[in-house]
């Protein structure tokens, strides 16, 4: 009995020592990606690629579900596995499940993720391959977050730029006659709303991305990546700030909820309670759900107004596709891609959602010029500053979004913020000045 | 030695056996992560460098043996901010334990009696603890939040005006010790007032025959009858709050600014919000670890001294 008991304990030690022991191998097969896009043998043999989105799961991931579907018309022998990440948890997400080969085949990735991911192996280069269909028609600035190393490792999706919108009902009843161009005019108008609309002038999102227009608009930068140089923290970068704090101090644009800043912007924006946001298009489908904005035409879009260099400087965003380089089925994941992203198809995003094609043939069509945002936000495009394609762009915005709203709430001053931001980018950017 | 260790062998075959597979499964599911963390804290393995099969692609392991260099930049390099975070993670768990037990004391003693409808009383009051910790975490951040939670608009409605509870730097740190504090009672509430259902009635009929006070029951009686409880809950209570990572990172995460970031947390950032730093990562840990084993012998040593039995 004794024996039996002591024998079965140590079989449960034999079997739970070699379960723990079996590392998973991963499985190298599969389809090794055909460089021809060579057609499947006929059959009813179907491949299923995932694709892991991080629109906006309400207002924008229904568009690509219908693209998808017209996609499963064309091929009916790809089953396209759709799923909604949020934006926040995506990079991370990506990162963990690249590490354990269990990735979706294409992913959306941010313009500041894709170096990044590059640069840790988890991407397939797409030159040559039908993803990379047509890629002169690309515009530079987008096209460019996709090259690391000389590779080119993604196509843009949609980009973005950061622009002022307004609500042109409460700027006419302040008096204001046009948008503002510049930082100044932008703080007259903002107090006049308050004065004679009842509404906030102005509200600045307090989070780092969206400091970036005071910053650029001052003639600074976050980093200097021709001379690896960090430069956060220069006089420029220190005036940029302090142009956007004087807007919270003197009452031009509303004290910011730190805590959840975005939403409330969106919420008061929405609800007509604010008349000016800095925000970018993808915000569009969502502004036009509220009641402010039953009238399409009385969202106003303008550039962001110039800092003291008297040049408008805007951050330049967007999402690319990129593919997994762990990814079984590759012929079918490129040739997703290359669907995906034909000129009709961001054209057919544009109408619907305001999105910004990357490629310039899309702005000639029809459907691109239907949508009432998209032309407005061509002119914004072309002056957009390009971040640092670097594997540690996206990084760069977390101790920004750190120090920010503690400038905000005068727990730090300008300089002092942004030194301790230059401190944290030290540690991020190993062997940097 | 050997003999010895045959000797008991032969006469604890059973036992033996028994131990086997408890000592193989702590030191596979305990022993080699740690030994691993140990070794890793010696090397610049990061997210770029360690070794990762990718659907065709192999890369093998390729970081390297730095020595001491990240226990030397944690500890004392330049823009460090280990002994600050040190710092404000003393203060954090001093402040949870101190109201922990306090308040878990008090409540347990008013519970410990006969009153009407004393079980639904002991059920509400367990609740934050019986509530998964998110839950928590984003029902406080609503209920704290500056324009439209509850606290501000009582306090408007008051006249006391309103406060940024989480966007400022001390206030922030304020509101998670309270969370913190709000989840963490029931627990030590319950096991005091096991302890107290311990003591024996006796004692407190025999004080109060000759006179003794309340108070002086409770100084001379529950509290010395509670110490073996305490001493426990104590000790658990400082490495779980030492170690907390879930309602910092769930309300603040770290924020505003690194004002609420203890040492859990801030390693977190440190090491996982870029590309992943495996190696600053595991030195934290190891830093942690050391910390904490510091504290419990001298804690074990403090209360050797005065007498209990570990």
């Amino acid at each position: 009995m004794q024996t039996r008991r002591w024998r079965s304990a140590s079989l449960l030690t034999m079997v739970t020592l070699a379960m723990m022991g079996c590392r998973g191998s991963g499985d190298a097969g599969g389809d090794k990606g055909d460089k021809n896009g060579e057609k499947k043998a006929e059959g009813p043999q179907i491949t299923t690629i995932s694709w892991w989105d991080t629109s906006d799961s309400t207002n924008e991931a229904p568009k690509f579900k219908d693209l998808i579907q017209k996609f499963q018309a064309k091929y009916p022998n790809i089953k396209v596995d759709y799923q909604n990440i949020p934006f926040e948890q995506a990079r991370d997400k990506f990162k963990t499940a690249a590490q354990a080969n269990t990735a979706p085949d294409v992913m959306r990735a941010e313009v500041g993720w894709t170096a990044e991911f590059a640069s840790l192996r988890f991407l397939a280069p797409l030159e040559g391959t039908p993803a990379a269909d047509g890629v002169a028609d690309y515009l530079p600035a987008p096209l460019a977050s996709n090259k690391f190393g000389g590779k080119l490792f993604g196509v843009p999706q949609v980009t973005d730029v950061l622009a002022l919108l307004y609500n042109k009902a409460l700027l006419e009843k302040a008096g204001v006659k046009e948008a503002p161009t510049t930082m100044a005019e932008l703080k007259t108008a903002a107090l006049a709303v308050k004065a004679k609309a009842g509404a906030d002038g102005l509200y600045l999102n307090p989070g780092g991305y969206f400091l970036l227009p005071f910053i650029y608009g001052a003639g600074g930068d976050l980093v200097n990546a021709d001379e690896k140089k960090i430069t956060v923290n220069t006089p420029e970068a220190v005036k940029g700030l302090e142009v956007a704090l004087d807007l919270i101090k003197s009452g031009a644009a509303a004290k910011p909820d730190l805590n959840s800043g975005y939403n409330q912007m969106q919420a008061g924006f929405k609800d007509g309670k604010i008349a000016m946001v800095i925000n970018g298009p993808w915000s569009v489908a969502d502004d036009f759900s509220g009641k402010a904005f039953a009238d399409k035409n009385n969202l106003g879009i303008a550039p962001v107004p110039a800092g003291s260099t008297g040049k408008a400087g805007s951050p330049m965003g967007g999402h690319n596709y990129v593919v997994y380089a762990g990814s079984k089925n590759l012929t079918a994941s490129y040739q997703f891609i290359q669907f995906m992203n034909s000129a009709e198809n961001q054209a057919y995003l544009a109408k619907e959602l305001g999105l910004l094609p990357t490629r310039s043939s899309a702005y000639q069509l029809p459907d691109t010029a239907a949508n009432p945002v998209v032309p407005k936000f061509r002119a914004v495009i072309d002056k957009a500053v390009v971040r640092p394609t670097i594997p540690q762009a996206g990084q760069l915005l977390i101790p920004l979004d750190q120090q920010y709203p503690r400038a905000i709430s005068g727990d730090k001053a300008p300089q002092a913020a942004l030194d301790t931001v230059a401190t944290d980018y030290k540690q991020i950017l190993k062997d940097w000045k | 030695m050997a003999g010895r260790v045959r000797r008991s062998w032969d006469k604890h075959k059973y036992a033996w056996g028994m131990v086997i597979p408890v000592v193989l499964v702590l030191g596979v599911l305990v022993g080699y992560p740690l030994y691993r963390g140990v070794y890793l804290s010696f090397t610049d393995a990061n997210e770029q460098n360690v070794a990762a099969t990718i659907g065709a692609l192999q890369v093998p392991d390729s970081f390297s043996f730095v020595g001491l260099r990240n226990y030397v930049d944690v500890l004392f390099g330049p823009n460090t901010k280990f002994w600050s975070v040190l710092g404000r993670t003393v203060v954090w768990t001093i402040s949870c334990v101190f109201f922990h037990y306090t308040i878990g004391l008090g409540l347990a003693v008013l519970l410990n009696r006969q009153l009407r409808g004393r079980s639904v009383y002991r059920v509400l009051l367990i609740l934050p603890w019986a509530v998964p910790t998110f839950v928590s975490s984003f029902a406080w951040k609503l209920i704290l939040a500056r324009d439209n939670g509850i606290v501000n608009h009582v306090l408007g409605n008051l006249g006391l005006g309103t406060f940024d509870w989480l966007g400022n730097d001390t206030l922030a740190f304020l509101s998670v010790i309270a969370i913190n504090i709000w989840v963490g009672v029931p627990f030590n509430m319950v096991a005091l007032l096991g302890g107290l259902q311990a003591i024996p009635a006796e004692l407190y009929e025999a004080a109060e025959v000759d006179g003794a006070s309340p108070w002086q029951r409770f100084w001379h009686i529950t509290f010395p009858g509670l110490r073996t409880v305490s001493a426990t809950i104590i000790l658990l209570g400082v490495i779980w709050s030492f170690n907390l990572f879930a309602i910092i990172f769930l309300v603040t995460r770290g924020g505003p600014g690194d004002a609420t970031q203890i040492l859990v947390t801030y390693a977190f950032s440190a090491a996982f919000e870029g590309i992943r730093d495996y190696a600053v990562a595991a030195t934290y840990g190891i830093l942690i670890l050391c910390v904490l084993v510091g504290y419990a012998l001298v804690y074990r040593r403090a209360l050797r001294s005065s007498g209990e039995v570990w």
